[in-house]
């Protein structure tokens, strides 16, 4: 269980079932199994039934042995009312053993099933939320959802709920026989349950609170080991590591001190309730004994069914204080079941109330209609679907009448008086308008949060504009379906993250059909090829951990020939070549000017040899464009590119 | 593998041993009270037999009468309750002991996981991820915790108990308690055919659900490049499949477990059945000379036991196979031993900066094929500015890990101030040799603390000082708290720019004899790359200093300056020869300067 990650997990108030969310799980169980979870729990009440019942026959066997033993009679005296008896044990058993078997079968494919339901719904969601979601939760945290939160769900589906049922179906059962029994005995045994009930809130309160400290300690712990595990190599070069040491222990210490006092309060209450158990057990049995002498009239369901048929009602008799003793023992045995399960029930509707969170996010809304199709020209210059890549793409516009009109893709993009905030009134553009003509190469410079890869989140649609239009060869970007926007812009950045498969896999991500030529054409375009037929194994060298064994550079080759085998019409670059070192940025750039002829690119770049010769490059300063213009025109009117490129100020 | 772990329990052996001892103390104290409840049943039912008759030294102590005698419940009751309070003593003290030991055990063994990562040399952290490393520290050992407290609570309970039960089973069951000779190897040997078969079915599965937990990591992570090439439905139907599977296996292995309470339950209702039915008959055509009703009874009741007991045991036993998972990847921390150690007799002090390669080669693992690093000659003397340049894998940074003896050379020696570096006291080098790391990082915690991993006693003065060298006085006093400002983890809320300069200065606050740059000036502006070289000639002149740089710009006025390919050294020089004689220079350097610019 991943414990930093359960920060805020327990709730505020300490441990009190949610009864909304339990009653959602449970819902949606049912849903997903409405015949085999009722079959199920049938099984779960039957058993718990069934295994209750024997003890009336092997009493009864056990009372003619011993009557028959006094007698001095053989077996075969009593053979035909024993025998009978076992058969009717012997077909009992087999019945539990039967719903038995079938309850924790059925049990183990229902939790799985419901398990991997849950996680494909949550996956399948997460899919269609807005980068937004991304952007603004921790990705620790959002995995959470997929191991802490499910892992304790699987707990309450597969042991909590069921022992909650049989516990309750026991203490139903028991309670109704006490109820049948004796009025006095039974409030004798709801008053000690009520004594459970308050001393084990009282201990699950200090309990709750020092669980919610130790939640604090271990997110606080993993927090100083995340960063001291990245930073391993800097502690290393300063000989740091008796100092980190140090700073561990007493991180450490904390830690130890709320879990020793979380886990001895939850580790009383097994023994405490136990032993109220037995307390009650002498107090009922003390209770008993004097109404056995003091001759009160015994008033239970059974007597006053009784007094209807006019039998009068007696006193307590030993047989029923005798059973009845017996029924205490299964009553606190259970009830202490049942105090076991609250902490787990408790975790795990906290983890089911964070997956419904994540599954009741809202996604992405997309109204656009228009889609972008391959195209081919026709002899008569009108423009059709194709079936296949053709590099030739056309907006397919629906109209109202059912027809639809093709239109050919230019890579025209216009941006005008844009204005964008992430959060509310805290613009991050204001009043940007950028033209960018079919065939151009864009670029934006400027520092770190002037807002140039926000400009192109925007453009993508990732985030939505405040105010201004965004307008792609004339069409308004919101009426472009979504997904059908993206694939007509293909985008590398910065932070390059490949995909555990082989380097063909993950080239192959740009364009799902294309061939293995496709790739490696792509590969050699964008220049890796070179290092990729060096790898041990070429195309076919797995990449795990988002390429670890690569060098920065080389996953930024692999991202580019990403790009380039989907052959879109328009391209972002945002510092798609940091990390390449100069000579083979060249050669990347030789590459890329060949693909991208004739199509519009939009470059970020903080190394202004990247940029340099673009079509127009945008100086951008706290999200305002302050010059526009191409490189020579820039430097000529010797304003801020003028001092970037001089080297008078930073970029980054 | 347990014993390892051992090594770590150390001053939580007492609470430890406590919690054994007060467990038995419970479990003797539950054995009884139902045996003083069953005496208490029998007065009740019949009160006219002495209920202590069975008790041979109590014997007599109660007048047996017609009726039932309040005093003499009263006095099973005080003795129930005085055992109940026993209990809840000995329950509640186990309870507190057993989570200050188990909580103990792991703070001792989280103690000495850390302890053993700082050992770690660069070889070392190589191989496991920092992720890998964070999941070891926190989810795994908590793992070992439960299981450990698990063991302490129930380990010596589920024994006890079985042992208490076997021995009651004997005594009072006679003939009967046969029965468990076939039984009880039945059950163990089921139970253990289940947990063989469970086991890999699990190791496997988790090890799956690892690799999807995994993929889900990598989803989120690239969520910009699944939405940018629209490939959330490709994704869905990825994880669709590999969800799919998981779930086959995983409800493959839990069904194997799932056959425990069957299993349990046919042995205790065959049980049940035996002695009812032969029970019956030998105790009636015996006349109660081969078995009798209390034999039956007992048998009934200790059945019960044993059976839960064996089942608890086996509880443990895949609690523990599942958490063993944990276990391994702990113990292979543990036993990672760090490829570099102190020598015997360590060279405590570093004469001067000057540096020598011989015959250096290089690979980062025996079993690569290709080195790294093949045959470095290199000799830099004390005081000397050298400026590396060279692609994207050239081994430009590998070359210079090997100075502060990150790595240990696979041929050839390296000397430092004319030592064999693997002779030095790890700590001195390092000590001497202060390199500012390509993937520069600063911790969470003020400026001023950051650049104290320099020199912890570094006074306000030094720091300054070291800041101006590095550039970065300025802008740290332009920040409304100056040296005091807080850097948040990862150091986001500065520039790129300015972390570097705040990490040359931490390095130069270490007052090193050689200082190595590897890479560290890329987001510094050329006019104040340009200072910060002028300030290290005028400064420390008699630092030897190593600047790996993709800028021409930034070591064109070094002594020397070293032309890297393929892990070699393929030209060496100042500016002016390596411009005459060196094609990859020449094309480097028109690249950077082409089209004016660096020419006003």
């Amino acid at each position: 269980m991943n414990k930093g990650n359960m920060k805020g997990k327990m709730p505020a108030g300490g441990r009190k079932i949610d009864f909304k969310l339990l009653g959602r799980v449970i819902k949606l169980l049912f849903q997903s199994y409405p015949r085999l979870l009722p079959l199920a729990m049938f099984c779960m009440v039957f058993s718990a039934a069934v295994s209750a019942s024997p003890a009336l026959f092997t009493q009864e066997i056990l009372a003619i042995v011993d009557k028959t033993f006094k007698a001095k009679l053989p077996f075969s005296a009593v053979a035909d009312q024993i025998i009978p008896l076992v058969l009717t044990l012997l077909f009992l058993y087999i019945l539990s053993i039967i719903s038995i078997t079938v309850q924790t079968q059925l049990m183990a494919y229902i939790t799985q099933g419901f398990l991997s339901k849950m996680r494909r719904k949550m996956f399948d969601g997460m899919q269609n939320l807005p980068i937004r979601y991304f952007d603004t939760h921790q990705h620790g945290d959002i995995m959470s959802h997929y191991t802490n939160d499910i892992d304790t769900l699987r707990q309450l589906v597969s042991q909590s709920l069921p022992s909650l049922l049989q516990s309750c179906t026991i203490v139903l059962t028991v309670l109704f026989i006490m109820l049948w029994s004796s009025f006095w005995l039974t409030a004798v045994v709801l008053v000690g349950v009520v004594v459970m009930i308050v001393v084990s809130g009282k201990i699950g309160g200090g309990s709750a609170k020092n669980f919610i400290r130790l939640q604090r300690n271990v997110g606080k712990l993993e927090g100083f080991v995340q960063e001291m595990m990245s930073g391993q190599k800097v502690i290393k070069v300063f000989s740091h590591e008796d100092k980190s040491r140090e700073e561990f222990a007493a991180i450490n210490e904390e830690l130890f001190q709320s879990s020793y006092r979380a886990n001895a309060f939850a580790n009383m209450l097994g023994p405490i309730i136990m032993n109220i158990g037995n307390v009650l057990y002498v107090i009922v049995a003390t209770v008993g004994g004097m109404f056995i002498l003091s001759n009160v009239p015994n008033y239970s369901i059974r007597a006053l069914v009784e007094l209807q048929s006019g039998i009068p009602i007696g006193a307590l008799n030993i047989a029923i204080a005798i059973s009845f003793l017996n029924m205490t023992k299964q009553f606190t045995g259970n009830i202490n079941q049942f105090s076991q399960q609250i902490n787990s029930i408790v975790m795990a509707l906290a983890g089911a109330g964070r997956i419904f969170g994540l599954m009741d996010q809202e996604p992405e809304t997309d109204s656009g209609y228009v889609t972008l199709v391959d195209a081919k020209m026709l002899p008569d210059g009108t423009l059709t679907e194709a079936d296949g890549h053709t590099g030739l793409w056309a907006w397919k516009h629906p109209h109202e009448d059912g027809t639809v009109t093709y239109q050919k893709l230019e890579g025209d993009v216009r941006l005008t008086e844009v204005d964008f905030g992430y959060e509310e009134n805290k613009l991050v553009l204001h009043n940007v308008s950028v033209y960018a003509e079919p065939g151009q190469k864009v670029a934006f410079v400027g520092a770190t949060g002037a807002g140039k890869t926000t400009i192109t989140n925007l453009i993508n649609r990732f985030y939505d504009i405040d105010d201004g239009k965004i307008r792609y060869d004339g069409i308004n970007i919101n009426k472009i379906k979504k997904s059908d926007l993206r694939r007509s812009l293909g985008i590398v950045l910065q932070d390059t993250n490949l995909f555990t498969g082989t380097v063909m896999d993950n080239i192959r991500y740009g364009r799902l059909e294309a061939s293995d030529e496709d790739c490696v054409r792509a590969a050699k375009l964008s220049g890796a090829d070179d290092f990729i037929t060096r790898l041990p194994q070429g195309y076919n060298t797995m990449l795990t951990n988002n390429g670890a064994n690569l060098s920065q550079g080389q996953r930024q080759l692999i991202a580019i020939a990403r790009a380039a085998v989907a052959d879109p019409p328009v391209m972002i670059l945002d510092e798609a070549t940091s990390s390449i070192d100069t000579r083979t940025e060249a050669i990347v750039q030789r590459g890329m000017d060949a693909l991208m002829k004739g199509r519009t690119v939009f470059v970020i770049a903080h190394r202004l040899s990247t940029v340099r010769n673009s079509d127009v490059i945008m100086v951008l300063d706290h999200g305002v464009i302050i010059e526009r213009g191409s490189h020579d025109k820039l430097i000529e009117e010797k304003g801020k590119y003028y001092q970037l490129y001089t080297g008078a100020f930073e970029l980054e | 593998m347990f014993k390892k772990f051992l090594g770590s329990v150390r001053e939580f052996k007492t609470p430890t041993i406590l919690t054994l001892i007060f467990i038995v103390a419970e479990v003797v104290i539950e054995v009884f009270i139902p045996f003083v409840t069953a005496l208490l049943i029998s007065y009740i039912q019949t009160p006219s037999a002495d209920p202590l008759a069975d008790i041979s030294f109590l014997a007599g102590k109660i007048q047996p009468t017609d009726t039932l005698q309040m005093p003499v419940i009263l006095g099973f009751g005080i003795t129930l309750i005085i055992m109940a309070m026993l209990s809840l003593t000995c329950g509640g003290v186990a309870a507190y002991t057993c989570a200050k030991a188990s909580s103990g055990f792991s703070r001792n063994l989280r103690q000495d996981v850390f302890d053993r990562i700082q050992t770690f040399s660069f070889e070392n952290i190589d191989k496991f991820s920092s992720t890998s490393l964070v999941t070891r520290l926190t989810t795994d050992i908590h793992n070992v915790q439960m299981s450990y407290m698990m063991i302490i609570r129930t380990a010596i309970r589920a024994p006890l108990m079985l042992i208490f039960a076997i021995v009651m089973a004997a005594v009072m069951g006679g003939w009967l308690a046969m029965s468990f000779v076939v039984l009880v190897p039945l059950l163990a040997g089921g139970l253990l055919l289940i947990s063989r078969r469970a086991m890999p079915a699990f190791r496997a599965v988790f090890r799956k659900y690892d690799r999807l937990n995994e993929s889900i990591e990598e989803n989120v992570r690239g969520m910009r490049v699944v939405k940018g090439f629209s490939r959330e439905e490709y994704e869905k139907k990825k994880f669709g499949a590999a969800a799919d599977d998981i779930r086959a296996d995983f409800t493959r292995a839990e069904r194997i477990v799932a056959l425990n309470s069957p299993l349990m339950q046919v042995c205790v209702y065959a049980n049940m059945i035996f002695v009812m039915l032969v029970g019956s008959m030998l105790t009636l055509d015996s006349f109660g000379e081969l078995v009798n009703v209390g034999h039956m009874s007992a048998m009934l009741t200790y059945g019960m036991q044993i059976l839960m007991q064996l089942m608890m045991l086996s509880m443990i036993y895949v609690m523990l196979t599942m958490s063993s998972e944990s276990m391994k990847r702990i113990i292979e921390v543990l036993d990672e031993n760090s490829a570099l150690t102190n020598p015997e007799h360590p060279v405590m002090s570093v004469a001067d900066g000057s540096i020598d390669f011989d015959d250096v080669s290089f690979k980062y693992s025996a079993k690569a094929e290709r080195f790294a690093l093949s045959d470095v000659n290199l000799h830099i003397r004390s005081g000397m500015t050298v400026g590396i340049l060279g692609g994207t894998g050239s081994s430009k940074t590998t070359l210079v890990q090997l100075i502060p003896r990150l790595y240990d050379v696979t041929e050839g020696t390296v000397r430092v101030g004319g030592v064999d570096v693997r002779e030095y006291d790890l700590d001195t080098l390092r000590g001497a040799v202060a390199m500012v790391l390509q993937k520069n990082l600063l911790f969470s915690g003020t400026i001023k603390e950051n650049l104290r991993w320099g020199n912890e006693n570094a006074s306000d003065e030094e720091i300054v000082e070291a800041c101006r060298l590095a550039q970065a006085h300025d802008f740290v006093s332009s920040f409304p708290e100056g040296y005091d400002t807080h850097i948040e983890q990862g150091g986001t809320n500065v520039s790129g720019g300015q972390k570097q300069r705040l990490c040359i200065a931490r390095a130069l606050l270490k007052k090193p004899k050689i200082l190595i740059l590897d890479d560290s000036t890329s987001a510094v502006d050329t006019q104040t790359d340009a200072f910060i070289r002028a300030g290290f000639r005028s400064y420390i002149p008699d630092t030897t200093k190593i600047i790996i740089a993709q800028r021409v710009s930034s070591v064109q006025d070094a002594d020397l300056i070293l032309v890297m390919e393929n892990g070699k050294i393929a030209a060496m020089g100042d500016h002016q020869t390596l411009l005459a004689g060196c094609d990859i220079y020449q094309e480097i350097y028109t690249q950077q300067t082409r089209g004016g610019g660096d020419d006003e």
